[in-house]
């Protein structure tokens, strides 16, 4: 296992973290249930290498560019928030998902199948960054964007999000203006996964539009759910989890995707409220800790 | 004609998902994972030597069983969790199953040579191979049966009195566990039904044929209006023309699945209840 390799996953960790991060806003903060946002990572990671790779623009006007679209598209593709809701806005941004995806795939100026390569890697006064520099760079990001929903949360955007979430009606009779908010939430969600598409492209160096297909929004949604939704902390273990996980579960290479699927599976089925959920379970005393506590205390007395 | 071959596909996993929805309102990704369950099944028992008709039966048996199992096993613990936990379990357990037909039938397309007792129908302006008509026959079948059970039959009237409300349903004496244990094997049957049709007029099979069908079922769904029957059977067939004429005339200017989910999109902006739903609020 060479340093390479752990600075790799170092980096991609950090995508996760924030990418986790930022559906946890859209997802556990404002309870907009979106399966697709793998494609605002992949707006993200296209804008980035087409300004950089075809216009020819610094990185770090790249990097601002591609958080303010993929803020902007996220606004945009949170249109349809407004008009549907839970089931059918899932379905909505699967749909968007496939879309995008299929436009990347099938317009030559996105490159087609073949993608977007030689996407160069930042430059600090001169200085191009290295696999080690990048990692640092990635996790200070990833740091920045954690602090950001830790602020995000102690601001009256978040008491409007949690109106949003509990009920829609019973917010807007309150004076919470619901299309106000889920813009918001989608706006911030898209800038983030913008933020991480640009910070996975120019480490790659290369991206194909597989890269933002539908199942990367599955291994999102996952990284949320199993962390805990609603909760800082659990998206970002959930993210190193279903990082490390995979990596982890080498030795077992062939039943990898499967026993990944029994996690989930197995995770939902015990811990539904997602690690974190589980964790304050235990601290407070939920329903299904206590049966488990007595059991343990039945155990242990007789 | 292909057409309607391709929306004889699209209605047969449709309709089950949508008894699914109906009753419980979740999203059952999963489903499409017993779609190729039916149709590798199918072709395991007929590949030990059982005769194709036997085969066929017995893999619907074991796939509604599967199905209902999924239900009774996973789905009944977390019902009460709110919509976004079966939903992601659903996902585990897609992924999770093709990746165990893989490991249990290996990641080959294989065929299915079974001869099929029916004429090829040709004329001068279409051509319908003999599959395609059983595709058809057997999916009109399939309606008809779906008819008569879902109007007239006891379980029937259970399916739709829990569809309507479950909680009503459950205190007016119904078993809603039960009735809603024989959906979810009604449906998975459905699905394999479908699986295996498709196998059958595309003559191949394998692992991972159930990816694309899952996420299209559920644009079938959608525009049918969530839990309308009918509204399934036409969507689905619409879709399957629209589809393959826009495909004919324009070419490939997107490929047929963004095609489907633009349509959607489309859709879900204007009519947000689909196109023949009721109006809920």
């Amino acid at each position: 296992m060479s340093l390479d390799y752990l600075l790799t996953i170092t980096v991609f960790m950090s995508v996760n973290v924030i990418l986790a991060t930022s559906l946890n806003v859209l997802i556990g903060f404002a309870g907009q249930v979106s399966l697709g946002h793998a494609a605002f990572f992949g707006i993200g990671a296209y804008t980035s290498a087409i300004l950089t790779v075809k216009v020819g623009v610094d990185y770090w006007w790249a990097l601002v560019l591609s958080i303010i679209i993929g803020g902007l598209i996220g606004s945009l593709l949170g249109l349809p928030s407004l008009r549907v809701r839970e089931d059918f806005l899932v379905l909505a941004t699967i749909g968007m998902n496939f879309v995008v995806v299929s436009i990347f795939n099938y317009v030559p100026f996105f490159g087609g199948p073949y993608g977007i390569i030689s996407i160069p890697r930042p430059k600090f006064f001169g200085h191009t960054f290295g696999t080690r520099a990048y990692a640092m760079y990635a996790l200070i990001w990833a740091v920045a964007v954690v602090l950001f929903v830790i602020f995000l949360s102690k601001r009256y955007v978040r008491m409007g999000f949690d109106a949003l979430r509990e009920n829609e009606d019973a917010a807007e009779s309150i004076g919470v203006s619901s299309p106000r908010y889920k813009i918001y939430a989608f706006t911030i969600a898209g800038a983030l996964a913008g933020l991480a598409g640009n910070l996975w492209a120019h480490y790659m160096t290369v991206i194909f539009p597989d890269n933002f297909s539908f199942p990367v929004s599955i291994s999102i949604i996952t990284m949320v759910v199993i962390g805990g939704l609603g909760t800082i902390t659990g998206p970002i273990i959930g993210a190193v989890l279903v990082t490390i996980l995979p990596e982890l579960l080498r030795f077992i290479q062939d039943y990898r995707m499967f026993v990944y699927g029994m996690i989930i599976v197995f995770t939902m089925l015990f811990m539904p409220s997602g690690i974190m959920g589980f964790l304050r379970g235990v601290s407070n005393g939920s329903t299904f800790s206590r049966k488990y506590i007595q059991k343990i205390r039945r155990i242990a007395g007789s | 004609m292909n057409a309607a071959v391709l929306g004889s596909s699209y209605v047969l996993i449709a309709i089950g998902l949508t008894l699914v929805y109906g009753v419980l309102k979740i999203l059952h990704i999963a489903h499409a994972g017993i779609y190729a369950f039916g149709a590798l099944f199918a072709l395991f028992l007929y590949e030990r030597g059982l005769s194709f008709p036997l085969s066929v039966f017995l893999s619907l048996l074991f796939a509604g069983l599967v199905g209902s199992l999924v239900y009774e096993g996973l789905y009944k613990k977390v019902l009460s969790r709110g919509r976004i936990v079966p939903l992601v379990m659903s996902i585990g357990l897609f992924a999770a199953m093709e990746d165990l037909y893989r490991l249990l039938w290996g990641p080959y397309k294989r065929p299915i040579d079974v001869y099929v007792p029916l004429p090829d129908l040709m004329s001068s302006s279409l051509y319908l191979s003999s599959r395609g008509l059983l595709v058809i026959l057997v999916t009109v079948i399939a309606l008809i049966s779906v008819y008569v059970i879902v109007s007239q039959t006891k379980f029937g009237k259970w399916l739709r009195a829990c569809a309507n409300d479950l909680q009503l349903a459950g205190a007016f004496g119904i078993n809603t566990d039960r009735t809603i244990f024989f959906g979810f094997f009604f449906g998975s049957l459905l699905a394999a039904l479908g699986g295996i049709l498709v196998g059958l007029y595309e003559n191949t099979v394998y692992p991972t044929m159930g990816s694309i069908p899952s996420y299209k079922a559920f644009v079938v769904v959608v525009l049918g209006g969530f839990g309308s029957i009918r509204g399934a059977v036409i969507a689905g067939y619409l879709l399957g023309i629209i589809e393959t004429f826009i495909v004919y005339y324009f070419g490939f200017l997107l490929p047929r699945d963004a095609i489907a989910f633009l349509a959607m999109i489309v859709l879900l902006m204007f009519r947000p209840e689909g196109l023949f739903g009721k109006v809920q609020r």
